[in-house]
């Protein structure tokens, strides 16, 4: 026998051992009912500015209950989520996370996340129901605090919307005649591109049209991300690419930030932090944009979706849950706490109160034009429809990456790219052993 | 008291694996033991138990070759294994061609600003592959490339690169940027190593500079090329960097673009360590097999002919 594999054997062997090794060692949690002394947490997360929200925390009401919260950079969004739940697998996951709303699923079906219901029950009152239920999966537990949530609107640029003759969209028909006229009057402009690397904002869309991607039945989870509601939006935005009304690259790059700023793109439909992204992407345009509501697909109607939102939620590897859930609260309902997150992180507040609080009361400064920007902005938000999140978020966003990224190059409809992502997600939840409703 | 005579022979049996134990534990502990335990998950599986939510609704279990079985009728990376074909088939012999040219170029005897010319083709190696990458992206892309701009003015059409068949040569582009001048100096310093009385045999022979470099330069520095031919192989297999960082710039690139994308994506997107770990064993593998092969039959071909 080949002396190599012979060595490969052994190691092979060995690793068995300290595997075996590592999953006896001691969960902890749990029993930490009865605190003393002083606490220190570790908070993963990566808002802009957290750390000067903790430092809030652990100049007074921290000081006072012996809590010292310090923040840590690791990563963001899904990258994030990776690293905790790794972390989670070692044992070593932080006492404090930052989790998007869709992630959440993810995370307890990792069994990162610890059920807080004992200690923040009561919380419920401070956030709207739609939100609130993101939070509880629809059960007796509870997961995470509700932190931002990102209300979908629709971003224009007033001066040259008034230079076209153009007027803002309320329906998505008149959204469709608006990218026309414009490619009319200017061939070389589009309102607005459709960017296959943001899933997230393609289920802010379909959420908007009421979709429902995952859902609980019984003790079986249905999948229906190709539903009519879906199907209809992808249609929508498919059928625009495919006459060319609109533009088919992806968004955040050097090349997107260049027609935002030049006023190659003129419209751009996002969230309510979209803001601060034109701040840095678009420099040059500051004072030209306005906003308003999403369009509908029926007259009259007001629903929007959401893009994006946060929440901070406590692992299970914490072994002072009590003190960091006391954080988490305090971190997104009290008022000085929220008002230093919206200043220094730009966040929307998830939090019912602060949204028509003083700390929304000045517009963000790249909208200084639009000075009732978070007044309608609060309108906007109390018209959102609920998310509905599955366990393998990540695994539907990445096969929606490549089946519309391949649609919308090839400009071939987006209707078969559903299918796939559809037909991708449910696959690989049976593969994992998830009993899933046909 | 001098040692006994069977001490000394013990001693002297035992000093070689006293001096092959630094060598075997690091040999163990980063090698090793690593690629055990990436086999060792390879054969793992999670398993959901009810709705998948909650505390103990995943578990670990023996997956068997079921991984295994996955991963050889996966078609994605069968595509992705094609696509790194099609641009090996462009980066390999466009770069070892122009590393050639580049050493015999040097090595020629009028050639002037030697060393500076050396250094400047051997620069963009030190560029690391994510800026190369950045940097190539921006001349690609059509509102930002200085390139278009200028098409654009002469009233020349202006290629897409970043997507279709051009796509596969903006990526080699790349990678032969990044790597010519590493290849070159490893043929160059194999012909620095040629002994002069050659060239002057094959002078009196009545031999051109030309006939020099051809019948007598390239044979002789075969082994070097050979060994450059094995490397760009192997970087080919493991291409990554370039492809995940333009990824975000076009539709074109998808997150299974290449085998080793397919795996991080399995790996830290999806979190399915274990048929990422499985992916990465029939990759390992499979370059193994064909590297090695490679080598072999060069070998034994240059054998072949000295003798």
């Amino acid at each position: 026998m080949n002396k190599r594999l012979v060595a490969a054997f052994a190691a092979a062997a060995l690793s068995t051992t300290l595997l075996a090794g590592c999953g006896s060692s001691d969960d902890g949690g749990d029993g930490d009912k009865a605190e003393s002394g002083p606490v220190s947490l570790t908070y993963w997360a990566w808002a802009p500015g957290l750390d000067k929200v903790a430092a809030i925390w652990n100049a007074g009401p921290g000081k006072e209950a012996g809590i010292t919260v310090t923040v840590k950079k690791q990563a963001s969004g899904d990258d994030l989520v990776t690293k905790i739940i790794t972390a989670s697998k070692a044992h070593k996951a932080p006492d404090l996370v930052q989790a998007e709303f869709q992630a959440l699923p993810t995370l307890v079906s990792n069994d990162v996340l610890a059920d807080i219901s004992g200690q923040a029950g009561d919380t419920k009152k401070d956030f709207a129901e739609g939100v609130w239920q993101q939070v509880t999966l629809g059960s007796d537990a509870v997961y995470a605090i509700p932190q931002d949530t990102g209300p979908l609107m629709f971003y224009y640029r007033q001066d040259l919307f008034t230079k076209y003759g153009l007027s803002v969209p309320t329906t998505w028909d008149e959204f469709a005649a608006t990218a026309r006229a414009l490619k009319k009057k200017d061939p070389k402009k589009a309102l607005t591109t459709f960017s296959a690397t943001d899933p997230g904002l393609f289920a802010g869309l379909s959420q908007q049209a009421g979709a429902k991607w995952w859902t609980t039945g019984g003790d079986k989870w249905n999948v229906a991300i190709d539903d009519a509601a879906s199907t209809k939006v992808a249609d929508f935005w498919g059928g625009l690419v495919e006459e060319g009304a609109i533009d088919n690259q992806p968004m955040y790059t050097p090349a997107w930030n260049k027609a935002l700023n030049t006023g190659t793109q003129i419209a751009w439909v996002s969230a309510v932090w979209a803001p601060g992204v034109l701040t840095t992407a678009a420099p040059d345009t500051k004072g030209k944009w306005a906003m308003a509501p999403l369009p509908q697909w029926t007259a009259g109607d007001q629903v929007t979706g959401s893009w994006g939102g946060s929440t901070t939620g406590v692992s299970n590897d914490s072994t002072h849950k009590d003190a960091a859930v006391e954080f988490a609260t305090w971190l997104n309902t009290d008022p000085e706490a929220v008002a230093a997150l919206v200043k220094n992180g730009g966040i929307y507040p998830a939090a019912t109160a602060a949204q028509t609080g003083d700390a929304l009361a000045q517009a963000p400064e790249f909208f200084a034009n639009q000075p009732d920007f978070y007044t309608k902005a609060a309108e906007i938000a109390k018209t959102t429809a609920p998310g509905a999140w599955g366990p393998n978020v990540n695994v539907a966003y990445s096969a929606f990456k490549d089946a519309f990224g391949k649609a919308a190059q090839d400009k071939a409809g987006f209707g078969p790219a559903l299918g796939t992502v559809q037909s991708t997600t449910v696959a690989d939840m049976k593969k994992q052993g998830f009993p899933v409703a046909e | 008291m001098p040692p006994s005579p069977t001490a000394a022979r013990r001693t002297r049996r035992l000093a070689p694996y006293g001096f092959l134990v630094p060598a075997v534990v690091l040999f163990a502990a980063t090698f090793a033991l690593p690629i055990g335990y990436a086999l060792y998950l390879s054969f793992r599986k999670i398993e959901v138990k009810g709705l998948g939510l909650g505390r103990g609704a995943r578990g670990e279990t023996w997956a068997g070759l079921s991984n295994y079985a996955s991963v050889l009728s996966d078609t994605e990376l069968l595509h992705g294994a094609a696509r790194i074909l099609g641009y090996g088939a462009i980066v390999v012999p466009v770069m070892l061609g122009l590393a050639l040219l580049f050493a015999l170029m040097l090595d020629a005897r009028r050639t002037r600003l030697r060393g500076f010319s050396r250094l400047a083709i051997f620069l963009p190696y030190a560029v690391p592959g994510v800026v190369a990458a950045l940097l190539w992206g921006f001349l690609y892309l059509p509102s930002l490339s200085p390139v278009h701009y200028a098409l654009g003015a002469l009233g020349l059409p202006e290629p897409d690169l970043l997507n279709g068949g051009a796509l596969f040569g903006a990526l080699a582009n790349v990678a032969v940027w990044g790597g010519t001048g590493f290849n070159m100096i490893v043929i160059y310093t194999s012909l620095r190593a040629v002994p002069a009385e050659i060239y002057e045999a094959a002078r009196i022979d009545g031999c051109s500079e030309l006939q020099i470099a051809l019948r007598v330069k390239i044979p002789t520095v075969a082994p070097a090329l050979v060994l450059t031919f094995f490397f760009s192989m192997i970087a080919t297999f493991q291409v990554f960097g370039e492809p995940m960082t333009l990824k975000g710039m076009t539709n074109s690139i998808s997150t299974t673009w290449s085998p080793l994308m397919k795996v991080y994506q399995d790996a830290f997107v999806r979190g399915d360590l274990h048929s990422a770990a499985a992916t990465s064993v029939v990759i390992a593998v499979v370059t193994l097999v064909l590297s090695f092969g490679f080598l072999r039959a060069a070998n034994s071909r240059t054998r072949q002919e000295a003798s």
